[in-house]
């Protein structure tokens, strides 16, 4: 609970310094806006044209994006301080962390708050809704409940790869740029629903990495394309992908060698 | 021209540093190929007849663009520039017995050259490995071959150009961010690297040619694989040429009212 307690106070100081530069945080939001509005365009533009995608129509891939979209930029907004983890090895500050009576996540997590995030949240937001007026489906409370797993099962999907992405640092000093694959590109990617790709990589998003149960899956029984009345619950079995994920991180902890400069 | 050189060449180097960097870029755009490729061919097998090019060129069109990245993105631009324009640091270059919009200009191109000269190789030879639609082949003629040639480096000089705009306006604003987003979100939609022009409505289209942005990626990308060609090719070629002309032209004339009525902050 004092875990919970600091967090909130980290919260309340990073929206304090935020609006310190009021202009700069509502730019930054426009902006973040901005780069998913051109997604959205791209699938816009790309139904003006086709009708279907397998089998998908174009409110319902507007759906899967929206949704998508939430769970990337809810993980986004309070889990990207790991996205500067590399600055805080290089520069010493991590020997600071380690020494205080904290957990060293809550503090790294807490190091950095994303709040201009919202503007990418609205936007999902808004197609959500949009999404759900066009695409005929008959809304019941295991489907809510559906959307919901999906977003906290999506978040921690997400977070789970931002964890693995700072754990790597211990190891190589540096951010390694190729970890966008999995954390931007699944944004990017997960515009569309998983199976348009082909099966391979369904199955590498299924087994591996468990985008296909925050996104595809769910998504599915949401349309009534399936009705297994395990579908829902999927999202909420893709949160075991934060063990592995802890994982390599206490085993980077463990490893961890402070640069020695300040 | 020589002191210009110079420049180009030390900035080139520069960038060739960055080994690891590129390694990663190329993993990442081989692997942003491949799924827009996969992405393609689902919209293909819906409705083959709705697909405004080949599926041929489609996929060239997307290796090109992956390979050649760093020549045409909007956000190549370096945070040094902006920084030392907004920082004051700029003078030092005002008492440099040069000028100032070619030397960012040159050095511009040899960011972005550095860069792609870097990752496009691995990539190409990939592409050029796989299968027939997904993959990428010899352009049809060798007229073809120097046209796409002549596109790019018109193409490049475009985009240069239009982001010599973007520092330009810099020097007007103490806080460039939001010219800088809007104009490089502008540029994203608009050159055809979300989606290929040919993609877009009609009506839209044809607006969409005649505009700067279309002269950038849009007309080497397309020249290579066959999509424009014969007069079309010519047409479009001289339509970047004219854009060239009318960005570098209003670039200077900013560049030079800048740096003649600006007052510096100090550094």
């Amino acid at each position: 609970m004092g875990g919970l307690r600091l967090y909130k106070r980290y919260f309340l100081i990073q929206v304090k310094s935020a609006m310190q530069y009021k202009t700069s945080f509502l730019l930054t939001t426009i902006g973040q806006f901005l780069t998913s509005f051109n997604v959205f365009l791209g699938i816009y533009f790309m139904f003006q044209r086709f009708h279907a995608v397998e089998g998908f129509t174009y409110s319902e891939v507007l759906l899967c994006f929206s949704i998508t979209l939430m769970e990337f930029s809810l993980a986004e907004a309070f889990f990207r301080g790991f996205d500067t983890f590399s600055g805080i090895i290089s520069n010493g500050e991590f020997d600071r962390i380690m020494v205080r009576p904290r957990n060293e996540i809550l503090q790294v997590l807490g190091s950095r708050i994303e709040l201009t995030r919202i503007g990418r949240f609205l936007q999902a937001a808004v197609l959500f809704v949009y999404g759900i007026m066009k695409s005929h489906v008959l809304w019941s409370w295991d489907k809510a409940v559906t959307v919901l797993f999906m977003l906290i099962g999506g978040t921690a999907v997400f977070s789970g790869l931002f964890l693995i992405y700072a754990a790597i640092c211990f190891f190589t000093l540096e951010g390694l740029e190729f970890m966008n694959i999995l954390t931007d590109g699944a944004r990017e990617y997960g515009k569309y629903p998983i199976s348009i790709y082909g099966k391979r990589v369904l199955q590498f998003c299924t087994f591996v990495i468990p985008y296909a149960l925050i996104q595809y899956y769910p998504i599915c029984y949401i349309l009534e394309k399936n009705s297994s009345w395990w579908y829902p619950f999927l999202p909420l079995l893709a949160i075991l992908f934060l063990i592995p994920c802890l994982c390599l991180w206490k085993f980077g902890v463990h490893h961890y060698k402070s640069t020695g400069s300040y | 021209m020589k002191k210009y050189f110079s420049f180009f060449r030390l900035r080139f180097s520069m960038g060739l540093q960055y080994r690891a960097a590129a390694l990663a870029g190329i993993a990442t755009q081989a692997f942003w190929g491949g799924l827009e490729i996969l992405m393609f061919r689902a919209f293909y097998r819906a409705d083959p007849l709705a697909f405004p090019m080949s599926l041929e060129s489609t996929s060239a069109y997307i290796w090109l663009q992956q390979a050649f990245l760093a020549l045409f993105m909007g956000w190549v631009m370096e945070n040094e520039i902006f920084a030392s324009i907004q920082s004051g640091n700029i003078v030092y270059e005002l008492c440099r017995p040069i000028g100032l919009y070619r030397m960012l200009f040159v050095r511009s191109l040899a960011y972005r050259l550095s860069r792609a000269v870097l990752r496009c190789f691995p990539i190409l030879l990939m592409a050029a490995f796989l299968p027939s639609p997904y993959g990428i082949a010899l352009p049809p003629s060798p007229a073809a071959g120097m046209l796409f040639l002549l596109g790019m480096v018109l193409g490049l000089f475009v985009t240069v150009a239009f982001t010599m705009l973007i520092y330009s306006l810099t020097f007007f604003t103490i806080s460039p961010a939001g010219i800088r987003m809007v104009a490089l979100s502008a540029l994203e939609i608009l050159s055809g690297s979300i989606l290929p022009i040919p993609f877009f409505p009609k009506g839209l289209q044809g607006v969409l040619e005649i505009l700067p942005f279309a002269a950038m990626q849009n007309v080497p990308l397309r020249i290579y694989s066959g999509d424009i060609s014969g007069n079309e090719a010519i047409r479009a070629l001289s339509l970047q040429a004219f854009w060239l002309v009318v960005l570098v032209g209003t670039g200077v004339i900013l560049m030079s009212r800048a740096s003649k009525k600006v007052t510096l902050q100090g550094g």
